[in-house]
């Protein structure tokens, strides 16, 4: 798959429709802060501080590691649909879409 | 009231080495941080992961780093206010500016340098309805002391290590204790998790997993008189309780840093490159905290910051006068 359509529904409501292509081997925290949403993802992308974080809708996506599990874990209002966006790859995005939400808390 | 050349405002990496190279020029610090333990966010985000960008060292782990500094900086015998969330910064006469903390501690400094990082280190709250009309009235974020809770019915919410950890010791201590947990296991230490399932089958604690938080309820005094809980597929239920501890890890909020009337641009606060003065004379700012051209948010450039910093801070502070440049290989490191 070269490109990936990502339905981002910002705190506000607002929805959009982004594409980004899968060759650069971005993760999503990348590709949303890229695309000007304005994540703190504070550690950098290392499942260490939860700034990332967004709410999965729809779309086929890898299962969370390890690590994403843990920090997931100490959160005071952990979804069962979190999501660390730092932790997905586009590329495995195997629909080749999604959809989701961002997290309005601020951590 | 406390009297120092140079009041640090955070005790992150950089905060730290400012107080190493304000004491070459034989300038006294005193490191104010709300956080009880120095190194920020290598203390409380990363301090058992190795960093790879300081010069001289290959690798080593953040919180080394950290054991470090403070090795290179108790020649200058700096002061330290930890535990102490800075919120009032004003000028008072003499040039000199009024550091206040929230518990009331009050520093006098000819000039202050805020390393504040991303910001305050600050409790993860549960969203629950009233949760900030009973701070201090039965919830509390962070156990300074844990005799307070003697004798005390005690609920404690979180499945991290700190969690477990503290369900641990105040299981010597509490009255009545009770660890709610919104997951069916722990993924923190085993041993830790064990142990508190023991003392949960031994009816010295009550373990709720799967359970969350609901509501709290408050008696007529305002104080915390019990928490309702909801364990999955059962009905809510409430459990008598005088204190709440929601431990849930801590999470940076710029906080009151915001309102000293710095120029601020997307939340960091704009400095001139030359000695990392802010738009504010006698103010300085170091570290994450601050932005300008080319900024990069690491320690490295954090440590060259803080040594034109503390240039700028001695000309502020002795009238304009230029401190002499010497190689510490010159002068050795004398203590103050
Ligand atoms: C996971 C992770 C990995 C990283 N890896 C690297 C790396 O490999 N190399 C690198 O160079 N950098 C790395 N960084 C970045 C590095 O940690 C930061 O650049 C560095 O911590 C900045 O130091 P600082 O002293 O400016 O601020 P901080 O470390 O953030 O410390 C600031 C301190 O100020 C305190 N504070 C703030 N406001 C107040 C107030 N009002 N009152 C009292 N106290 C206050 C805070 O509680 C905090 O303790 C990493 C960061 C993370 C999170
Ligand atoms: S960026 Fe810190 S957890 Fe994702």
């Amino acid at each position: 798959m070269q490109e990936v359509q990502i339905t981002v529904i910002d705190v506000c409501g607002t929805v959009k429709e982004l594409v980004f292509p899968t060759r650069l081997g971005l993760s999503l925290m990348e590709a949303l802060k890229s695309a000007g949403y304005p994540l703190e993802a504070v550690c950098g992308g290392m499942a260490l501080c939860a700034t990332c974080r967004v709410e999965w809708q729809e779309g086929a996506v890898s299962e969370p590691n390890e690590a994403e599990l843990d920090m997931l874990d100490t959160l005071p209002d952990q979804q069962p649909a979190s999501r660390l966006s730092c932790q997905i790859r586009l590329e495995s995005l195997t629909d080749g879409q999604a959809i989701l939400r961002l997290n309005p808390t601020k951590f | 009231m406390l009297e120092t050349d140079v009041c640090i405002i955070g005790a992150g990496p950089v905060g730290l080495f400012a107080v190493f190279e304000l004491g070459l020029l034989r300038l006294k610090a005193y490191v104010m941080d709300t956080l009880p333990v120095v190194g920020g966010q290598l203390a409380e985000i990363y301090p058992r992961k190795p960093i790879y960008d300081i010069p001289g060292y290959p690798s080593i782990l953040a919180g080394d780093l950290i054991d470090r500094l403070m090795e290179q900086i108790a020649p200058f015998q700096p002061g330290f206010g930890l535990g102490q969330k800075v919120v009032g910064l004003e000028a008072v006469e003499g040039g000199r500016w009024k550091v206040q903390s929230e518990n009331g501690e009050v520093v006098l400094a000819g000039a202050v340098v805020i390393a504040g990082g991303l910001g305050c280190f600050e409790p993860r709250k549960p969203d629950l309805p009233g949760l900030a009309a009973l701070e201090g009235r039965g919830v509390t974020y962070m156990i300074r002391d844990p005799e307070v809770f003697r004798g005390r019915r005690v609920v404690l919410a979180g499945g991290g290590d700190s969690a477990l950890d503290w369900t641990l010791q105040l299981s010597e201590i509490a009255g009545d204790l009770t660890l709610v947990h919104r997951n069916s296991s722990f993924r923190g230490a085993p041993e830790s998790a064990a142990r508190v399932q023991a003392l949960a089958d031994a009816g010295r604690l009550r373990l709720l997993t799967s359970t969350a938080l609901v509501s709290l309820e408050a008696n007529a005094a305002g104080n915390l008189s019990s928490v309702t809980v909801q364990t999955q597929g059962q009905p809510a239920w409430s459990l008598e309780a005088d204190d709440l501890i929601p431990l849930y890890g801590l999470t940076p909020q710029l906080g009151p840093i915001a309102d000293w009337g710095m120029v601020l641009e997307a939340s960091a606060i704009q400095v001139q490159t030359d000695n990392f003065q802010t738009s504010v004379p006698g103010i300085f700012a170091i570290g994450d905290i601050n932005t300008y051209p080319g900024k990069l948010k690491l320690i490295l450039s954090g440590f060259h910051e803080a040594a034109l910093m503390a240039h700028g801070a001695y000309r502020h502070i002795h009238g304009g006068a230029k401190p002499s440049f010497k190689y510490t290989t010159v002068t050795g490191v004398n203590g103050l």
